[in-house]
């Protein structure tokens, strides 16, 4: 990071960073993590120390990585140019990400129009074979009996998830709102507007862990109740790690705006979280219909 | 100008450039960069073949020679992974990196640490593939993916540890892709020098735009599908296991949706070198340029809705059967465009017949037969019987080997007197040439007549019936691995010295790389070139 190599495009200059060391080790800390869960998953003692060593590899990693990138970005290494193109490249990353999950999206799709309805028909075809007891005909909701004998209930969308559905989408109001300040250059409402959306990402995520511990403990809705618990968990549980990262993505926002960065023109990092953020939301107003309402 | 520093640097200036092994962990280059991945892909080529020659050396004759039968399927599976994603695939990203920029004017790839990033995730993913053959020998384990490359449910949620060690290495291998494919379409959007608008853009880099997006769009999708696998092997869920209300062909369903694009991600890069080739050696410009773009985009779209053809035979309602046929057979028209085009651009030529263009021919002829047999296997009744025969390895090895690797081969014999600044020796290269034509026809060509007489794929033994014909095929594999040889040798001889190559090293080459000088600078267009 200590010189700078540059092109140019009429009179502009392209940045091209000096040889760096933190790509490598990122796929060093990968691989160490990796390996240490499929030993853990394997049942091999030395599992979670690797995992843990890999863990702190990634970590460190970051923090240098980003902080070279913010480190530059505060000397005036980028101009429009480069800026164009971290903007592409954060909107095909979430490109990526939405079709991560339109993978459990369409899990979820296949199985509760195709593969469950064929499977509670054959229970009509021969009566006598059936998957487990209760195991009703194409009635998705009402698969209320994991494959162990065990009842579940699902969860109802009227309770935890609508608030959760509120939370998030003012956190997309408040988010906004702070971007509005940024823009007309008003510090507070832009600090504050952060502020408030990490608060109402963070009760999100604490209903959600309340929420998972009711199901778990009062409802008997487990990863392991059949093909209904294992899509439920899966894409709620994916869109609240997603929620995690961009909580943690906004928190460094919030962190970096207190110490001065970011102005009304230049603040391509503001909006790739933003735009993150909004993304996390969409997941979410869709899990809402699909998973938990129809 | 050429060589702008930042004035707060506090270091000195000047570009440091550490040596040794420090030069190639740290790069930010991306001649350097395309150069690991070409060298990394030799290797696993070399690995990939060597997996397969053994399987080859079983099957020499029937009965069960000198492999068991578990070894056998841990080595198909990881043949195809290794050949895919070690060989294939950083074979065209080495491309892109070593190509787009000199062909569109831009100074490097857009995202240079993220570049360098992409590669060095591929060797954590190859340790990954092979480490528990290695494990095993050791007593640790019980081998490598026996399941095949598809990991097909439930088989793999049965397997051993080794299908945990795949799934962690589809999932590295995969954010390597992405991470290739956004610097690649973010390169392509934004660093084009002034000029060079999207449609005067060379026909490489929009088959690479078009294979970008495609990754981008279905690798996350392979991710997801090997975690829900994940998850059934060790973490109580049923999405594939019929007991828990799952259902073990959305697997494949999810499987495919990757599995089917990825041909066309192996083969999208080569269909838009091939053109360069023969529009150099013809002397002639490309024939259909605009026809050939939107081929290209219409082939992308299509690749995307057609995935089912691979698993007719699991059971589909009728109407599903026979869209996903008639949409895979419609993928033909915008290939016979191509294959028109390349046609076209050929005649009345004043050709010559140098080592790449000798290769883009035989892809030509032998890819051609790949498609004609693709149309066999689209066609939902004959796939009843051809299903996992020996005629689906043939006909997937004609596209792959011909139309992926053979179209490696191509660039690499026409870009590297660019890249090393020397000649490479045209005997060897033509002597390359003929040993892998001859021997791969002697290989694959009666793989067809197995497969339609009923050898099923995937089996160490066979009957008596097909003992003739699975010997030549045997011969025909060692010749065409040991004639890869020559190849590399071929490589080394040109990065080490010969006759020195020209800035325009062909002399009907036409495009910005061969304004260069060979091999180009460090840094190259420091200042954009304008393009009229
Ligand atoms: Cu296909």
């Amino acid at each position: 990071m200590s010189s700078t190599h540059a092109s140019t495009n009429e009179g502009q200059h392209y940045f091209v960073p000096q040889p760096s060391i933190w790509p490598p080790v990122l796929s060093a800390g990968m691989l160490t993590l990796a390996l240490g869960f499929i030993l853990k998953i394997n049942h091999f003692g030395v599992g979670p120390l690797f995992m843990l060593s890999g863990a702190a590899i990634i970590i460190f990693v970051l923090f240098k990585w980003f902080g070279a990138v913010i480190y530059e970005n505060q000397t005036g290494a980028y101009s429009d140019w480069e800026d164009r193109s971290f903007r592409h490249g954060m909107v095909w990353f979430i490109g990526s990400e939405v079709m991560f999950f339109a993978a459990f999206f369409g899990a979820l799709f296949y199985t509760r129009n195709i593969s469950v309805p064929i499977l509670g028909s054959l229970e009509a075809a021969h009566a006598g074979i059936t998957l487990w007891p209760g195991f009703a005909e194409g009635a998705w909701n009402v698969v209320g009996v994991g494959p162990k004998g065990t009842a579940f209930t699902p969860v109802s969308a009227w309770g935890i998830p609508t608030i959760n559905t509120a939370l998030l989408l003012s956190s997309g109001a408040t988010l906004t709102w702070a971007h509005w300040g940024l823009l007309k250059d008003n510090r507070f409402q832009l600090k504050f507007g952060l502020f408030l959306t990490v608060l109402l990402g963070a009760i999100f995520l604490g209903l959600q862990a309340f929420e998972y511990h009711h199901a778990y403990t009062e409802l008997g809705l487990t990863l392991g109740s059949g093909v209904y618990g294992a899509t439920f968990f899966m894409l709620t549980g994916f869109h609240g790690f997603h929620v995690t990262l961009g909580a943690i993505m906004l928190t460094v926002v919030l962190l970096r705006s207190m110490s001065g960065h970011f102005d009304a023109k230049r603040h391509f990092a503001f909006e790739a979280v933003a735009w993150y953020w909004h993304f996390v939301d969409v997941v979410w107003l869709l899990l809402f219909v699909l998973v938990y309402w129809l | 100008m050429n060589t702008a520093t930042i004035a707060h640097d506090g270091h000195g200036h000047g570009d440091h450039h550490p040596s040794g092994i420090m030069r190639w962990l740290t790069t930010t280059n991306h001649k350097d960069i395309g150069t690991m991945y070409m060298t990394f892909s030799l290797l696993m080529f070399f690995l990939g073949g060597l997996m397969i020659l053994l399987v080859r050396a079983e099957l020499f004759q029937p009965g069960l020679q000198f492999l068991k039968p578990e070894f056998f399927n841990q080595l198909i599976g990881n043949h195809a992974l290794i050949m895919i994603f070690g060989a294939l695939m950083p074979a065209a990203t080495g491309f892109a990196n070593w190509q787009i920029p000199l062909m569109i004017g831009a100074p490097d790839m857009a995202l240079p640490r993220l570049n360098n990033w992409g590669f060095w995730l591929l060797p954590p993913a190859a340790t990954l593939l092979t480490l528990p053959f290695i494990l095993e020998f050791f007593g640790v384990g019980d081998g490598a993916l026996a399941t095949g490359w598809t990991f097909y449910a439930p088989l793999s949620i049965q397997g051993g540890i080794g299908v945990d060690f795949a799934i962690f290495a589809v999932h590295i291998l995969g954010i390597s892709s992405i991470m290739g494919s956004i610097n690649i379409i973010v390169t392509i959007f934004n660093m084009r020098a002034p000029g060079m608008t999207m449609m005067k853009l060379p026909l490489f880099v929009w088959g690479w735009l078009i294979t970008a997006f495609l990754l981008v769009i279905t690798l996350p999708v392979l991710a997801g599908a090997v975690t829900m696998l994940l998850m059934d092997r060790h973490f109580d869920t049923h999405f594939f296991i019929a007991a828990g209300g799952g259902d073990p062909i959305l697997f494949q369903h999810l499987f495919w949706f990757f599995g089917h694009p990825e041909v066309y991600i192996l083969l999208l890069p080569v269909w838009g070198l091939i053109p360069h080739v023969l529009s150099t050696f013809t002397r002639k410009p490309t024939y259909g340029y605009k026809a050939q773009v939107y081929s290209f985009i219409a082939i992308g779209v299509l690749s995307l809705v057609v995935w089912a053809h691979h698993f007719f035979t699991a059971g589909m309602p009728v109407p599903a059967l026979l869209y996903f046929m008639y949409s895979t057979m419609s993928i033909s028209l915008p290939l016979a465009v191509l294959f028109f085009c390349w046609v076209a651009t050929m005649w009345r030529g004043a050709m010559t017949f140098e080592t790449p263009m000798l290769f883009a021919l035989g892809f030509i002829v032998l890819f051609g037969i790949a498609g004609l047999t693709g149309l066999v296997l689209a066609d939902v009744a004959a796939d009843a019987q051809y299903h996992h025969s020996y005629f689906v390895v043939a006909h997937f090895h004609y596209a792959l080997f011909t139309g992926g690797i053979m179209g490696v081969m191509t660039g690499v014999y026409y870009w590297l007197p660019k890249w090393t600044g020397h000649m490479y020796s045209e005997k060897l290269g033509k002597l390359h040439f003929w040993l892998t034509v001859i021997s791969f026809n002697l290989t694959f060509m009666p793989q067809f007549f197995l497969g339609l007489a009923g050898m099923p794929r995937r089996i160490p033994d066979y009957a008596l019936q097909f003992a003739e014909f699975n010997a030549i095929s045997t011969v025909g594999a060692f010749i065409l691995g040991f004639s890869q040889l020559i190849f590399a040798w071929n490589i080394w001889k040109c990065i080490k010295g010969g006759e020195k190559a020209h800035a325009k090293v062909w002399e009907g080459a036409e495009g910005l790389e061969w304004e260069l000088p060979s091999p180009p600078p460090h840094h190259s267009w420091e200042v954009q070139p304008k393009v009229a």
